[in-house]
Parts: C-alpha cells; structure tokens; sequence
C-alpha cells in the first residue's frame, strides 16, 4: 500500500482561535455545491460537509465557558489505510488513497446503504433524502470543479480534493513534480477569517500543519504537542485534524465519549 | 437428461458461484445505481474559462476586499482579498454567501408599481417620470421640505448624491439609519472638537476592555476584528468582555464580566475612579493636553465608588478595582463601546464614559489606541447653486427635529420618524420618502408605529435590490444593481483605524432589470432641470465616480483599494479642535447634559418581570441585507428549530417561571408578544432573555421568511435624553407556558 513521496493531507484547527462565526460551513457549502432548504434546522437531515459544534464547560453561571469546534471529515488511516467508513463499503464508493491519505467519496459508485454512516464516528458523513434543487436559475452558482449530488447517496468532505487535482495538473503542466504548500488549500481553510484552520501534508516537516500538529508516525500520528489533541482518538482511527487549545476541559471533551449531554449543534 | 435433486442443486450453486465470480454482478450494481443516479434533473455544471475579478463587498459596513470567481459569466465563488488591508484573505459567512443574493429568488425583477395593493411591472422611462412629475408638483407648490430620504450610511459617492439631491431640490431631510456612529460623533465632537469617525486600532493593543462590543461578533469590520483576536492569541494581548450574555465574544476573551444590562457607563467610571484613585492614569496626558480634568474626577469619585458601581452593575467590587488595574497597566490599553453588531447608537454619556478611559490613559492616536479617523477628502464637487424655492425649503427644520433646539447634537433621528409623522393625524409633514439600502420597517426598533407611520405618505419609493419589508410597503420600486453589478465607492469601515476607500466593480452583467441608484438620481435630477439639474453634471455614475476619485481611480481599479499611507495622528497638541485646544474632559456643553444617569428599558417591571436583550451573531444579519439561504442553513438548532427561536433564560430564571428546556412558550413586552421556545443556558444572567436579531422576516425569501422572531418587533425606542437617539438596549418583557 504504500507509496514513494506519499502525501499525508492533514489539517490543524486551533480552538483559541476559532469564533465559531461559520465562515469555514459557509464557503465549503459554497465550494462543494451543497444544496439548501427551506427548513435545515435538524442537523440529522442537513448536509454540511463541515459544522460548527458548541461546546461548554458543564459549569454553572457566572463560571460557564463555551468553545467551537469545526469538524470536517477526519480523514482516519486507521492501521494502514483501515478507515471504519472504507472498511464496510460494499460499494468500493470510499476509499483510501494511499497518495494524498484522503477518503474519497465517489458519488455514482454509491448506492445509498449508508453502512458507512453506521460506522463513522465523528457523523461526517450525509445522506442525500431529497434530489438537490436551486430555485430561479440559482444553479449558476455552481462550481463545475465538484459533481452536484443526487438523491439517494452519501456525501462527505472530501479536503477539496478537485482543487488538490488542479493543483497537481498545474504542477504537471509546468514540468513539477511537488505542488506548493500554498498551491493545494481547502476553501474553509481559504475563508477562516481567524486563521484558525491551517492545512497541508502531514509528511512534510517544512509545512506549517506538521510544525503544529508534530504528529508522531511511529504511534499512529499521535501528536507531541501538548496543546493538541484529536477526536475519540482511543479509537484508534488515525485521524488526520489536530485540534490546538490552551484549555484543559476542550481537550478532555475531544476524547471523552462518555460525555454525552454537552456537545451541541452551535 | 433427468433432473434429479442433486443436479438441480449443482445448477443452482454452480450458477451462482459462477455468476459471482463473472462481473456481471458488480458491474449490474453498478450500472444501476448510475441509472437510478443520472436524471435529468440533477444539474451538472457547464465548465468554461475561469476568471477572478478583484472587489470589494459592501453587504456590511466592513468594506472587505473580495476577489470573485468566474466560470465564463457565472459567479461560482467569492472569497477574501489576500493583501486587502481589512480582511487580508479572510471573508465573513456573509461575505462568502453574496452570490447567493446574486441569483437568489428575493430580487427584484423590474421596476414595480403598487396599484390596487398589488405590484405590477412597469418601465424604467414610466417609473422615472412618476418620481420627476410628483417632485416638480411639489417644487410648484413651494413643499419641497416635506420630501425624505432614509439610507443606510451618508458616506461614500452614492449616499452624497443623493444628500445632494434632496438639498438643491430643497429638503434637509437626509436621514441616515441608526447606529453606534451616531453616539460617537457626537462624543468625538464634545471632547475633541473634531468631526471624525471613531478608530480602533484593537491589532496592536494588548488590552481590549469591551463594554458590550460584539468584537467578534460582527462589530465594526468582522474580519479585520477576527484578525486581531488571532494575534493577541499569539501575542499574549487580553480581551476582557463586559455584558450580560455569554456571547461568542465572550466565550473568546479571557474574561467575561456579567453585567445588568445597560449600566455599563456606571462600570466605565467606576473603573475610572479607581484609576484616579490610584493614580494610574497617564499624567503627562491628563495634566499637559486634557482640561476639566478636575470637575470630571469630583464627579467621578465622588458618586462612582467600586461599593456603588458593585450595587448598580452587579460586578463585584474586587473585580472592578482589578480590571481598573489591569488596564492601566497594560502597555497599550484601549476601551471599546457600541454594543453587539454597533447597530444601535446607545446612550451618550454612557460612550462618554467609555471614551474617557481611553482619555485616562492617553491612547488618544497612540498606538493600539483610539484614533480619530478623518474623512478621506475626496468628494469635492462644485458648489450647489440653490435656487429661491430650494433656499425656502432648506429654511425648514427637519422632520426628524435633529440639529434643532431640542436635539442640539444629533444630525439623524431615524427613531423619531413615527412620533413626528404621526403628531398630527390631520397633517401629513412628508408627501415622498427615499429608501435606500436600508431595510427600517425591519431594523428599526418599534416596526409597527414605523410601518403606521410611513403609511400615509403618500408616494414612498424604495431602491432596494430585494423585496424586503419596506419594499413591499412602497408605492415604487426602482430596483438597484446589487453590488456585484455595480460600480460603488467604500469608505473606511466604522472602527478602522486607518482612511481607505475600496472600490466595488461590476463582477458580471445585471441579471435582471435594474438601474444603478446613483445613475437613477442623476436622470431624476436632469429631469427636473435647472439649478437641479446643473448640480449633476455628469451623464452617468460611472462618469461621476471616476471624476470623483481623480488620482486615486486608476490605483483603486490595479489594487481594488487605496490607503492614505501618508496618515498619521497628530501631535497631540495639535490634534484637538475645542476652545481650550486640548481633550475636554468637561466643558459646558458636557455639563449641560447632566450627570450620568442609566437608561431603562420601557415597560412596568410589575408587570414585566424579565428584560429582553438582543444578540447579534455571524450567522444573521439584521440590516438591509437578510441573511442568504446558506447562512440560515449554519444557523445551529440552539437558535432556531423549525420555524421557532430559542430564547435563552439562565437555569434559576427557567426554574422560577416552571419552564423546561426545548419547551414552548409566550414572550410579552409591552410591544407585542411572540411564541418562542425555551432554551435554558448557563452562559446568561437570571432576570433576562435574550433573543438573536436577524430572524422574523416577513419577506425576502422563503428560506429566510417567517422563521423566527423580529426583536425589531418586541422592542422599541427610548429617547436619549442628551442627543434624542435611541439609547435601548433591551425592553422589559415576560415569558410564560404556552
């Protein structure tokens, strides 16, 4: 499985930084031509690649403490590329790539069983119930870079990957073999007006991702800066966004699954 | 051959095994989950060749730089301006939703005209000559005076011309919609003899006392505030936020001071005091370049005790003698005021108050201080040539009373429209009323008297793109570019602390039937003729923008914006324009306002046992431009779960009113009632309730309409007794089962 000069795409989201203010959702529905409805307010049946969590302290007023917690799709390696969403794919529609370390979601190869929902634990991943429609010639707004999405299949953030692909056909157009760490960004990370949201590859020590999420790949990227942490990372999935905070109970909530109560939709 | 059992079952397994080791199976599935995928329907994206067009956005007042991509002419993706000076890069969940407006079903279409109740389509030439004709009768009739214009802002080309209009047509009655500016011209004048837009150079400060600010919650220039907090995370600067509510500014700082709604002016001198107190104030300031020092500080410690202010704000006292050191000693500490968004104006002596600690410490156009941010100088048109009937009409006081013996300091009372329209119900003071990108029978505190109000007049004329509420309340729709169409000048957002203009350009054709309203005043003004018509000497807006800008157009047109990089403060000697030349800590104007005194929201607290305050957040906006489809989308289920708000109530003030979590209920102020639900929240104080504005359409679109409430609607003015803006921050309400 693996590859020479094999990418490690990952992403670090420093909560300090984040204001929870919803640019990252904003420009990603915008990127990825993700449909819109009248009534998106149950986030069980609203498709956003990625979503703004709040969380809180559980302490009482006047001691209450509130952070923000973008979540896009984890990227999990798992051991060797065992993400649990490819793993029970019966489709082949997810996958692995082994190149750029992304999961995949190939739209016309799904055919709706969503056993990848089932399995995903951090709820990335949406199901398309109604056919995606934009009212009075909205659908100019499209971007021709991502294929819109029918009803009846699964959807997820895919890191921008089509922008990784004009990146890479850029490069190769030039005669280069290596894309540029600025060449091949994801539009949340484009839009964060915090700076919030860093990307890049995981592999490549002079990218500024690796210089903040020091990821450990003897230990499955675990991280060795005490500031980061990764989501239900007992699980072993091998994820591939870092989270940064000062702040010991944001921290201990990244990998608490037991608390339940205090994770809501911001 | 026989077919026994047993070679029956070889069949069937074998035929099974067999097909399943074709691909015929896998290739089936496949086919048919693109057969049932691949309907016409679905839309699938002409490619075409890709363009970026550098911009600027002008949906709020935080004048981004915006570079805008294109596949042939379709607008595919707006995001932020890297370089810009405001934004750099970084664009707002507004911002990077604008093309939703762009293409969206809430614009429109054409000229329209109320007949009957109903909206027909009518032509440009047709919807121009109603406008002219009625404006000629009244000029006839010597009732010029009675014709108003509301805009969002007096700033920039387009809200001068059509200041200008009014005037050499003869009217007064510019008025601008209420906000945070309004307060702080009038504090900026009073101290500093200047007239000038407040700055705040939070980047370099390294600790922000904020009364109230929505710092990152849309105030002032969201993106450029968003930058600022990412760098004191890196520079170990401290924001300390002051207000009732854990809003997500709040949550970002590094200390959140509860507070009683609208006291904060009482915290700001007790925090003063304590400065005095201790002597931490910047003596070289106050005693070189300050007067009325001394009467301020009796004033100041002789009622502003820690003891007293801890009894009026609910801040204990330990706390309050601590922030007071603590911004003392900061490096370059800076106050901020204007709560929320900045979308009210806010009591004066409050900002005052606010004002005289940045004073205090002397960061008056220091670094990381306050600034007084001048105009950029470059509207310079030809002197307006009134004739007879124009001198008589502007002889008039304005309909508002701003300027007049009562309201000496205010230039704009949008707040008292309804009360000065409706005085006398056998006299109509206004016979037509302008509407430009502003959205009051939303907005403005009070909509029903402000929609009973505007009702008599008799021809109301909206420019805006959208069909929002004063849209449809008009006689005449004359439908404006939006901003990706047109050609716009963007001064320096209220806050920043530097003079810019960013120039909006057209990203791609009108869609639809549309005239740009600067090029809609030029032809009303030609049609008029004389005097008025010779004020307008251009033959379209283009041609006036770009005379306009001189020097500058070419370098706003390479960059997208042009900075005045030879700005710098003053000496501080020279940077004050009262009488005595110095920071006017007191002077007769001041004194004459009274000593502070705290602004109470209406209603009878018997009757009215809570206080309902707004919050503003990212994902709604409450002026003229509602919130586009995909911001409504981000909107979490802690605000709004199918068409119902979350009103959130701290768990003791839900325990008292036998209220749970996620249950319906009433909200009664004395202005009207809602339904709502309930969400209980440990990040707001007991006593109140608070409700996000920006939701309670009743037009626009349906993905913004009918969901929610409209503050606007709950909640109405309270007059500040010093200048007459709105001073409320909240009104008293009740919240019971439903």
């Amino acid at each position: 499985m693996k590859k020479e000069n094999a990418k490690r795409f990952g992403m670090v989201i420093d909560l300090d930084k984040c204001t929870g203010c919803g640019s990252c959702m904003v420009a990603c529905m915008a990127e990825n031509n993700v449909p819109f409805r009248e009534d998106e307010t149950d986030k069980l049946l609203s498709v956003a690649w990625m979503r703004v969590y709040k969380l809180n302290n559980g302490k009482r007023f006047p001691d209450a403490d509130e952070c923000f917690l973008p979540r896009p799709c984890q990227h999990c390696e798992g051991h060797n590329g065992h993400s649990p969403c490819v793993s029970v794919c019966p489709a082949t529609a997810t996958d692995y790539d082994a190149g750029t370390g992304i999961v995949s979601q190939i739209y016309t190869r799904c055919f709706g069983c969503r056993y990848c929902m089932a399995a995903c634990p951090y709820h990335v991943r949406l199901f398309n119930w109604w056919d995606p429609v934009w009212p009075d010639g909205m659908e100019k707004m499209l971007n021709p870079d991502v294929s819109v999405r029918m009803r009846g299949v699964v959807e997820k953030c895919s890191f921008c990957f089509h922008r990784h692909q004009l990146a890479q056909q850029k490069a190769d157009y030039e005669g280069r073999d290596e894309i540029e760490e600025g060449e091949y960004q994801t539009a949340c990370t484009q839009a964060c007006p915090a700076g919030a949201i860093v990307f890049g590859d995981l592999n490549n020590p002079e990218h500024e991702v690796t210089r903040l999420a020091k990821p450990d790949h003897g230990h499955e990227g675990k991280s060795k800066n005490p500031r980061a942490f990764r989501l239900l990372e007992r699980l072993g999935t091998n994820t591939k966004v870092y989270y940064l905070s000062n702040r010991e109970w944001v921290r201990r909530l990244g990998d608490n699954y037991q608390v339940k109560k205090e994770q809501q939709h911001s | 051959m026989k077919i026994d059992r047993r070679s029956f079952l070889s069949f069937v397994i074998g035929g099974a095994a067999g097909t399943a080791l074709t691909p015929l199976p896998w290739k089936l599935t496949d086919d048919m989950s693109i057969w049932s995928q691949m309907w016409p329907w679905t839309p699938v994206p002409a490619k075409g060749e890709v363009t970026v067009v550098k911009s600027a956005c002008t949906l709020c007042p935080g004048g981004c730089g915006i570079s805008v991509r294109k596949v042939d002419n379709r607008v595919v993706k707006i995001e932020g301006l890297e370089g810009h000076p405001v934004n750099d890069g970084g664009l707002c969940t507004l911002g990077l939703a604008g093309h939703q407006l762009l293409y969206g079903p809430r614009r429109i279409k054409t000229p329209l005209k109320k007949v009957n109740g109903r909206f027909v389509a009518v032509s440009w030439e047709d919807a121009l000559a109603e406008v002219s004709e009625k404006l000629a009768e009244l000029r006839t009739k010597g009732e010029t005076h009675t014709v108003a214009c509301i805009s969002a802002s007096d700033r920039g080309t387009v809200a001068e011309l059509l200041e200008r209009f009014l005037r050499v047509y003869g009217s007064r009655n510019f008025i601008r919609m209420p906000s945070s500016q309004d307060a702080a011209e009038v504090a900026l004048y009073l101290t500093q003899g200047v007239r000038a837009m407040p700055g705040f150079d939070v980047q370099r400060s390294d600790f922000v006392l904020s009364f109230g600010s929505g710092l990152l919650d849309g105030w002032g220039s969201p993106v450029y505030l968003f930058n600022a907090h990412s760098q004191w995370r890196d520079s170990g600067g401290k924001l300390v936020q002051i207000e009732p509510r854990l809003s997500r500014t709040a949550a970002k700082a590094d200390q959140w001071v509860p507070i009683n709604p609208g006291t904060e002016g009482a915290l700001a001198l007790g925090i003063a005091g304590e400065i005095i107190k201790e002597s931490l104030y910047d003596e070289n300031f106050v005693n070189k370049h300050s007067s009325g020092f001394q009467e301020w500080k009796q004033l100041v410690l002789g009622g502003f005790s820690p003891e007293i202010v801890s009894k009026v704000t609910g801040v204990p006292a330990s706390v309050i003698t601590d922030l007071a050191r603590g911004f003392a000693r900061a490096k370059r500490p800076l106050a901020t005021f204007g709560r929320g968004k900045g979308t009210s104006p806010g009591s004066l002596k409050e900002v005052l108050a606010v004002h005289f600690l940045n004073a205090l410490v002397g960061n008056l156009g220091q670094e990381g201080g306050f600034w007084a941010v001048p105009e950029p100088e470059y509207i310079e048109w030809p002197e307006l040539e009134m004739d007879q009937t124009a001198s008589i009409g502007t002889q008039q006081g304005r309909i508002d009373g701003a300027g007049s013996n009562i309201y000496t300091h205010a230039r704009y009372l949008a707040n008292r429209l309804p009360e000065a329209l409706l005085a006398d119900p056998g006299y109509q003071p206004l016979q037509v009323l302008f509407i430009s990108e502003a959205n009051p029978a939303y907005s403005l505190p009070g909509t029903a008297a402000f929609k009973d109000a505007i009702a008599k007049i008799p021809m109301k004329v909206s420019f805006s793109s959208y069909l929002d509420e004063t849209a449809e309340l008009a006689d005449l729709v004359l439908p404006n570019h939006i901003y990706l169409e047109r050609y716009e000048d963007i001064p320096a957002p209220f806050g920043y602390p530097q003079p810019i203009i960013s120039l909006a350009r057209p990203v791609t054709e009108p869609q639809l039937n549309t005239m740009h309203t600067g090029d809609v005043v030029i032809q009303l003004a030609k049609a008029l003729g004389g005097s008025i018509s010779e004020a307008f000497p251009w033959d379209s807006y283009e041609d006036c923008l770009e005379q306009t800008l001189g020097d500058k157009w070419d370098s706003l047109m390479e960059e997208g914006y042009w900075v005045d990089s030879e700005f710098e403060s003053p000496q501080l000697s020279e940077a004050f324009e009262t009488a005595s030349e110095k920071f006017e800590f007191n002077n007769r104007e001041i004194s004459a306002l009274g000593n502070y005194s705290l602004v109470k929201p209406d209603g009878d607290e018997a009757f009215f046992p809570l206080v309902l305050i707004p919050f503003d957040t990212m994902r709604l906006w409450s002026g003229y431009v509602g919130s586009p489809p995909f911001l409504v989308k981000s909107v979490g289920d802690t605000l709004l779960q199918k068409n119902d708000v979350l009103v959130e109530i701290n768990s003791a003030t839900a325990a008292s009113l036998g209220l749970k979590d996620g249950r319906a209920a009433v909200l009664t102020t004395p202005k009207g009632n809602a339904p709502v639900k309930v969400r209980v929240s440990e990040g707001i104080m007991p006593g109140l309730v608070a409700l996000p504005r920006g939701l309670g359409h009743t037009a626009n679109d349906r993905f913004l309409a009918e969901k929610g409430v409209n503050y606007n609607r709950l909640a109405g003015p309270v007059e500040d007794g010093a200048t007459g803006h709105d001073a409320a921050w909240g009104i008293r309400a009740r919240l019971t089962k439903a």
